[in-house]
């Protein structure tokens, strides 16, 4: 079946059946999205479908056809990052670093859908991301960073 | 014989059969009687050319548009992309290949030399100005019924369309037309329709329309080895122009039997909710059908659902079952989702370690709207903090509303109880939030 992954539609051979995140790490090669739990608990896995965060270690590709799938490959790169890479750099918000693609994708769908999110509304739409190392704090100015970034606040 | 030979053609022969009476052996009868019979009606008498009025009264050109429109005279007589009524749509029978004439009012190529005689005895008896049989494949059969007032207002509306200059196309039937004769000895049955006393004016109005101009038996009746309609078969299906025309009698293949309303709808538009919509020649007929007004329309809706007699109980019975066919068609797609998103814990059962209710068990499934399992599916079933508890994750974003729909509609067939009434409409509800 066909997968629109960063605006590239890809040939993908795989059960319909197959989580996304499987998919994205071993047949794409993309692998900012992290396998965690495995049951949607803890958000290292977040990617965008059609702009909403979801979970793609239980989203099966069946449900993807045709929709469009964002990854922190398709943020920006190492060279050219883009916003919400650039704020994460900037506030030093990751300690170890596997739940950072995922806090990136839920809060960049935030921001997408509420670009002047508060502070508030970004502590609760993060809650459901788990961090064992505590960066939250950080996490959380690098996120109202991105946001400024986004409204184009140098 | 004279009698009765005339009554079988219905036309006024000269020839006089008085002489053949004495005759007792009836195959040598039967034998001289068809060579005569053949003979005579061979040379049905031409009517005197006229120059057609050119002017009618508004409101019967109007009548004979309307009923133009339920006979779906275009249907054979324009052919794609060509002029109105100049004819030339091939008509594909097992006997050959028949044209559609040019029924324009133009004097050489068409009617334009019709008297109103004239084309009365067509329609009622197929038989050209010239006094040339007509293939039944115009179908006389029926227009025979149609009342001298609405044969008139057809005239007048034919009459009144553009004359156009374009020759027929004639036929490659093999047979001679003469032979027609025999075939309308057999199968012409003259006269109008009877109306029955028992039923409503709208009924009857319908039969009229149905078995006369509407001509729907032409093609939703089978036809035996000598293309007639098998009159103690009508309406239970025929074939045409590589389609077939179903069933309207009670042999009627539609999975939920017909309302009236539902046909009416059908006609006028082409397409009714709970059944398919026009393909093949039926494009043609609805197309017509929506110029007609509503009263015509709903007649001929009431007449042809009054074929199908099955009572009413039989009827809903036949339509829950297609429902619930149809539901559980429906319910296979969201099967898929199931497949991806829910059997890797649900499959496994509570016992298992990771595992979760076998859906079958879940009340969510069994209440009487799909709400509760579409917050459970969309929002997960997550602990307040610091709480433990069971835990499902939450899919909103990871299915569209249509694969929501389509995973409840499957799980409420899960459940063994009856289809949810509109979940689409629930599952869009709860997308919009509160």
């Amino acid at each position: 079946m066909k997968l629109d992954v960063n605006g590239r539609v890809q040939d993908v051979e795989a059960d319909p059946a197959t989580p996304l995140l499987y998919v994205l790490r071993d047949n794409l090669g993309l692998n900012a999205a992290k396998f965690g739990c495995g049951l949607g608990q803890c958000g290292a896995c977040v990617v965008m479908a059609d702009g909403e965060a979801i979970y793609s270690c239980i989203t099966p590709i069946s449900v993807l056809e045709k929709r469009k799938i964002k990854t922190v490959e398709g943020l920006g790169t190492v060279e050219k990052p883009g916003p919400m890479q650039r704020a994460f750099i900037e506030a030093q918000a990751a300690q170890c670093g596997y739940c950072i693609p995922g806090m990136m994708m839920r809060a960049q769908a935030l921001l997408e859908k509420t670009p002047n999110a508060s502070e508030a509304e970004i502590r609760s739409a993060l809650q459901p991301q788990l961090c064992r190392c505590g960066t939250h704090t950080r996490i959380l100015h690098a996120v109202v960073r991105a946001g400024e970034l986004m409204r184009g606040k140098s | 014989m004279n009698r009765v030979f005339r009554d079988v053609c219905g036309c006024t022969h000269k020839a006089s059969f008085t002489r053949f009476s004495k005759i007792r052996s009836r195959s040598t009868l039967l034998a001289i009687g068809a060579a005569a019979f053949l003979w005579s009606c061979a040379s049905h008498e031409s009517v005197a050319q006229v120059d057609s009025p050119k002017s009618f009264p508004r409101a019967q050109i109007a009548k004979g548009q309307e009923l133009a429109h339920i006979g779906n005279c275009m249907g054979c007589h324009t052919v794609e992309g060509g002029k109105p009524y100049a004819g030339g749509t091939p008509l594909k029978t097992p006997f050959g290949t028949i044209h559609g004439t040019n029924i324009t009012p133009d004097p050489e190529t068409g009617i334009g030399r019709w008297s109103l005689e004239a084309f009365t005895r067509a329609m009622r008896e197929g038989v050209d100005r010239e006094g040339r049989n007509l293939f039944p494949a115009f179908p006389y059969d029926h227009f025979t019924k149609a009342t001298d007032e609405d044969i008139a207002a057809l005239y007048a509306f034919v009459m009144t369309r553009e004359p156009v200059n374009q020759k027929n196309l004639g036929n490659s039937v093999p047979l001679p037309r003469a032979t027609v004769s025999v075939w309308k000895s057999r199968y012409l049955q003259r006269g109008a329709l009877t109306p029955d006393a028992t039923k409503t004016p709208e009924w009857n109005r319908g039969a009229y329309l149905v078995e006369g101009l509407g001509h729907c038996g032409a093609c939703h009746t089978p036809r035996n080895t000598l293309g007639a309609e098998k009159k103690d078969e009508a309406f239970s299906g025929g074939e045409v122009e590589g389609w077939h025309a179903p069933a309207l009698n009670s042999s009627s293949p539609s999975p939920i039997p017909w309302t009236v309303e539902a046909m009416q709808t059908y006609l006028k538009h082409g397409v009714a909710d709970l059944h398919a919509q026009t393909a093949g020649p039926m494009v043609g007929v609805v197309h017509d059908l929506s110029q007609v007004s509503d009263g015509d329309v709903r007649a001929i809706a009431t007449y042809i659902v009054s074929l199908d007699t099955r009572s009413a109980e039989q009827r809903k019975r036949a339509s829950d079952a297609a429902l619930e066919r149809a539901r559980a068609a429906l319910a296979q797609k969201g099967n898929a989702v199931y497949d991806g998103a829910c059997a890797d814990c649900h499959n496994r059962g509570r016992g298992q370690e990771g595992g979760a209710l076998e859906l079958p068990l879940g009340t969510a499934l069994t209440v009487p709207t799909p709400r509760n399992l579409a917050h459970i599916i969309r929002d997960g079933i997550v602990p307040h903090e610091g709480e433990r508890t069971g835990w499902m994750p939450a899919f909103a974003g990871a299915l569209t509303d249509e694969q929501l729909t389509d995973l409840l509609t499957y799980l409420r067939a899960l459940s063994g109880q009856p289809a949810w009434p509109d979940v689409a409409g629930e599952v869009r509800k709860i997308s919009k939030g509160p």
